[in-house]
């Protein structure tokens, strides 16, 4: 079959996923006075419809920012005001000031559900497709079964089909920006990743990885020459696609600062709610927040976040290459979620959505991956209604993984990339060479090990004493398992001595 | 005969059936029809009643309308439905729908779709692709496993609007499969079960009755393939019968032993119903009424309405002349089970195109069938997706709902896409599969959905005519679905010929 009638069906299967999940529950349904994510949304096109641009970050008496106040950047807000046009020509009711406050519909949610759907058509799905179709030495087959897994991935749909988010705006701009990078057009990379940063702040867990890359690209071309020519453009890209993006804020820098405190929420601590990150975990055995000031705990979080991606980061800059940049977009985006400051359980997309674009190398420890990072979810999909989805999704991501890519044939050394560290180990641990073996018994043993804990947090009341035993069974199990990760990517980038070129062909 | 694939083909097959019942889950929280209530109604009333009330029963508006072992089924089904929600099971609670009764009715559906499932399966099995492709995707038993367990209109009938089709075309497609195994006997028994469960099935009973008689009773052929009249078999023809009256029996015997047969009957043949459903099936009907309002509004005369069709003329007899016809013809010819399941479809079809009250759901029993053939020879393929095509669309209108809308969309473009790529790739080699006109014809669809859906509610026509989108459609549709019919119908006429020719 041709090659644009597959990717058509993949196309189509992922938005058939898409919409069907969209009849669920969303964020919030049915629980004033805060409801959750998707009012939040619906109020941001309230305010921005409404009020003038000097006051939407601002705390006035129309906008009171303890009720969904906006804490994304200008593109967000921008975003919400088109919408806002659209939803006035439907239902003025939808936006109206004050009075909107809780509306809930079944034809508002059909409208909100439809944004989402068409900005993930305008923005991510194509990035998906063209990074897919133009993925270098594989085979048609490969890139299909490629498209269809990244397309399929649970968390991005249940998150932003069922909680209600936007993000696959934000990584789609992240994806069109990979993928420009991938083609030497780093112009381009760079405004593409500049408006990712600017529809949601998160995205600077990605920003290490992408200035590295971009500065060993130029110290390669040689500082004196093309090298300082390449940076100074990028420069100037950046600071212009900044620049016009908060144009409107640029008139005061009061403006300017109380966005900045909008988006990044110092005070708000080292953590809220139950996350699969190292700080929730460690508040297990002690408790963080009484030990230390939140000045020393926003040090250490630091400390440690920088700690654990610079080997990563250093090695990318002194040799860039396109292959250790996406396995470095992982390791940062993993180090950032579990050590940095106030880290919502989403962020783990940030780190999933590179992880996607390797599948098709080493599709075992990525559909592994992938399947701890929804799993990490399953607190705030139980909350929220989402268990029917969250179990179909997930089996059906498993399903198509396992066949299009044999993954539990492809487990030696050499197809998850480990070859060169094995050969060191070797020496040391010779038990080393059942390695194929270990790694398919422990992803049976933890595949296993979340469907029990899954079946447990659904079906059975936790005790009494422990009322958050669930979630924090959940939070800590993903947290072992992201660590292990963190690990496994970091020693193929520092092990790693190839430069890309003289891959096999993977077939 | 393609022989069964080895150990990771049966992994493909299992990864589609998994998959499409993964996609059926999603698909619970959709609308349903009145049908819910339907079968919540049938559940409640053989659960609380005895036997002898079941077809006596009317509290609610959807009496008991199917065979007794649907009843059975029923009865069965409500056994495990009290460990969901003891209240569905209360007659009284009419339209009743509490998110454990729709949890509940979905799943049975998807649970008893396995013999789906495994009748497409076996189906494959007997696949006889001229070139099988060394690729997967390209090899006919693939295709025939997405083409029937991801069948558009199987998915929206039975998983959104709700119903039970899918075991039952299950039932059929397996005994088209034993009849193919040369198990005749399995294949009558498991037709006559299925009679018994849903009567809609009559309609390709004559192909059946031919069959059986032809291939089964008669044993030995002359020398250049015509009937020898001196080897029928009455030890066959009796183990038929015994077959038929057992199954019967069973199913029909309590209630002839109450006395309560003529109830049944009518139960089951409301013929006070009108020529056609409330929103108009497209078959012939639907053409000659709207060819009858044309002139009625062009004209003052009005000459054939259908209510002196109805009185007069009874509309089973052109599909009944039909249908003996082409099985007239079976007799002459030894076609094998190819030639009986090309006569099933054509029942089928002669059906669909002149029956009394015929849902627009029953071009499934022509659709299922001749996706068998499709991936045979070229010609049935073109055949197919012309049917296919218009008869799916034919079905939007039972989706109405906003929600729905973009769901039935993308599905029906998903199989679309598929059905006509992976049958363009496997008869690659000879040329085009449509020509222009029907080209033409199948894309004119997608301009008549804009116009139904998003242009007309727009326009201040649609209050006072609110009927237009659906007689638009069903007129569309009967065009193409006649179109494909009377293809089918030359193709199998000639192909006859040209044996009977050779025979010669």
């Amino acid at each position: 079959m041709e090659k644009w009638s597959l990717m058509t069906i993949t196309v189509l299967l992922g938005l058939i996923v898409r919409w069907t999940v969209s009849f669920g529950s969303y964020s919030g349904a049915g629980k004033p006075p805060m409801y959750g994510d998707y009012e939040a949304q619906r109020h941001w096109q309230e305010v921005t419809y409404n009020l003038p641009i000097k006051q939407w970050y601002f705390n006035t008496s129309d906008n009171n920012l303890q009720y969904w106040g906006l804490d994304y950047p200008p593109l967000t807000a921008y975003h919400s005001l088109l919408c806002a046009y659209v939803a006035k020509l439907i239902n003025p009711d939808w936006i109206a000031l004050h009075t909107s406050r809780g509306y809930e519909s079944q034809p508002h949610k059909l409208f909100m559900r439809a944004t989402v759907l068409i900005a993930d058509l305008l923005v991510y799905i194509p990035a998906v497709i063209l990074y897919c179709c133009y993925l270098k030495e594989t085979s048609t087959k490969k890139k299909i079964a490629s498209a269809l897994c990244i397309l399929l991935y649970p968390s991005l749909i249940l998150i932003d089909y069922g909680h209600f988010q936007y993000n696959s705006v934000s990584l789609g701009f992240a994806l069109w920006g990979v993928l420009f990078l991938s083609y030497d057009w780093d112009l381009l990379g760079s405004l593409a990743f500049c408006l990712a940063i600017n529809y949601k702040q998160m995205e600077l867990y990605h920003s290490l990885p992408f200035f590295c890359y971009l500065l060993g690209k130029c110290f390669q071309k040689g500082l004196t020459g093309k090298g300082l020519v390449l940076l100074i453009k990028i420069a100037f890209t950046v600071v212009a696609s900044f620049a016009i993006c908060w144009l409107p804020f640029c008139t005061e820098v009061e403006q300017i600062l109380q966005v900045l405190r909008r988006l990044f929420p110092i005070d708000r601590g080292l953590f809220e709610d139950k996350v699969a990150n190292i700080w929730c975990s460690l508040s297990v055995l002690i408790k963080i927040k009484n030990v230390m000031s939140p000045q020393t705990q926003l040090k250490l979080s630091f400390a440690f976040t920088f700690l654990t991606l610079l080997p990563a980061c250093i090695k990318l800059t002194l040799q860039p290459s396109l292959r250790r940049f996406k396995f470095a977009l992982v390791s940062c985006a993993l180090s950032f979620f579990l050590f940095s400051f106030q880290v919502h359980e989403k962020s783990i997309l940030l780190v999933s959505i590179p992880v996607c674009l390797m599948i098709n190398e080493i599709p075992l420890m990525c559909t592994w991956f992938l399947l701890v990072s929804t799993f990490s979810l399953l607190p705030l999909l139980l909350k929220d209604g989402l268990l029917l989805a969250y179990v179909v999704t997930t089996l059906a991501f498993l399903t198509v993984c396992a066949t299009s890519f044999s993954i539990f044939e492809k487990t030696s050394e050499e197809d998850l990339q480990l070859k060169s560290l094995s050969l060191s180990i070797r020496g040391y641990i010779p038990s080393f060479r059942a390695f194929p073996k270990i790694i398919k018994s422990l992803f049976i043993v933890s595949v296993t090990l979340m469907g029990i804990l899954t079946l447990m947090s659904a079906t059975l009341t936790p005790p009494q004493k422990l009322p958050d035993l669930f979630p924090v069974s959940v939070s800590v199990v993903s947290c072992l398992h992201f660590l292990f990760f963190l690990t496994y990517f970091n020693a193929i980038v520092l092990w790693d001595s190839r430069n890309g070129r003289n891959q096999k062909k993977i077939n | 005969m393609a022989a069964a694939a080895g150990g990771s083909g049966g992994c493909w097959f299992l990864a589609l059936a998994l998959g499409v019942s993964l996609l059926k889950c999603l698909l619970i929280p959709t609308y349903h029809s009145t049908d819910f209530e339907v079968h919540r109604n049938w559940l409640a009333i053989t659960h609380n009643l005895p036997v002898s009330q079941w077809y006596y029963e009317a509290t609610s508006e959807w009496t008991l309308d199917y065979p007794p072992f649907f009843a059975w089924f029923e009865f069965a089904l409500s056994h495990v439905a009290k460990y969901f929600d003891q209240e569905m099971l209360v007659i009284q609670n009419l339209n009743y729908s509490s998110q454990a009764t729709v949890f509940f009715q979905r799943l049975s559906v998807i649970f008893t779709d396995i013999l789906f499932v495994y009748a497409a399966h076996e189906c494959c099995r007997y696949v006889n692709g001229k070139r099988p492709g060394k690729e997967l995707l390209e090899k006919p038993m693939f295709v025939l496993a997405v083409l029937l367990l991801w069948n558009f209109g199987l998915l929206i009938v039975d998983h959104i609007h709700f119903q039970y089709n899918g075991f039952l075309f299950g039932l059929m497609l397996l005994s088209v499969a034993r009849l193919f195994q040369k198990r005749h006997l399995e294949g009558a028994l498991l037709f006559a079960v299925l009679l018994h469960f849903k009567h809609i099935y009559i309609y390709v009973a004559p192909a059946y009755c031919v069959y059986l008689l032809r291939s089964y009773c008669f044993t030995e052929n002359k020398a250049d393939g015509s009937l020898k009249w001196s080897s029928f078999s009455f030890l066959r023809i009796t183990l038929l019968g015994l077959i038929v009256c057992l199954v019967s029996a069973l199913s029909l015997g309590p209630f002839a032993v109450l006395g309560q047969l003529p109830q049944v009957i009518s139960r089951l043949f409301p013929f006070k119903r009108g020529l056609c459903h409330a929103y108009w099936a497209p078959n012939f009907w639907a053409l000659y009424n709207a060819v009858d309002k044309t002139l009625a509004v062009v004209g003052t005369v009005n000459y054939l309405n259908d209510r002196w069709i109805g009185s007069r003329i009874p509309a089973h007899c052109p599909s009944f002349c039909d249908s003996t016809s082409h099985t007239h013809l079976y007799l002459h010819l030894h076609i094998g089970p190819r030639g009986f399941l090309q006569c099933l479809i054509l029942c089928a079809l002669s059906s669909f195109m002149f029956g009394w009250h015929v849902h627009e759901k029953a071009i499934l029993l022509a659709i299922l069938p001749l996706s068998l053939l499709s991936v045979e020879s070229p010609k049935r393929a073109g055949i197919y997706l012309i049917l296919t095509t218009t008869g799916h669309f034919s079905l939007f209108p039972l989706l109405f709902t906003p929600p729905e809308i973009a769901t039935k969309i993308l599905l029906m473009l998903l199989f679309t896409v598929y059905s006509f790529s992976s049958l363009r790739a496997l008869f690659r080699k000879e040329g085009r599969l449509l020509n222009w006109l029907e080209t033409i014809y199948l894309i004119a669809l997608v301009p008549l959905e804009i116009f139904c859906e998003i242009v007309f509610p727009l326009t201040p026509w649609k209050l006072k005519f609110p009927f237009i989108p659906l007689l638009l459609t069903s007129v569309y549709c009967a065009l193409g679905i006649t179109y494909a019919w009377l293809k089918l119908y030359v193709s199998v006429l000639t192909e006859s010929v040209t044996v009977r020719q050779k025979a010669e």
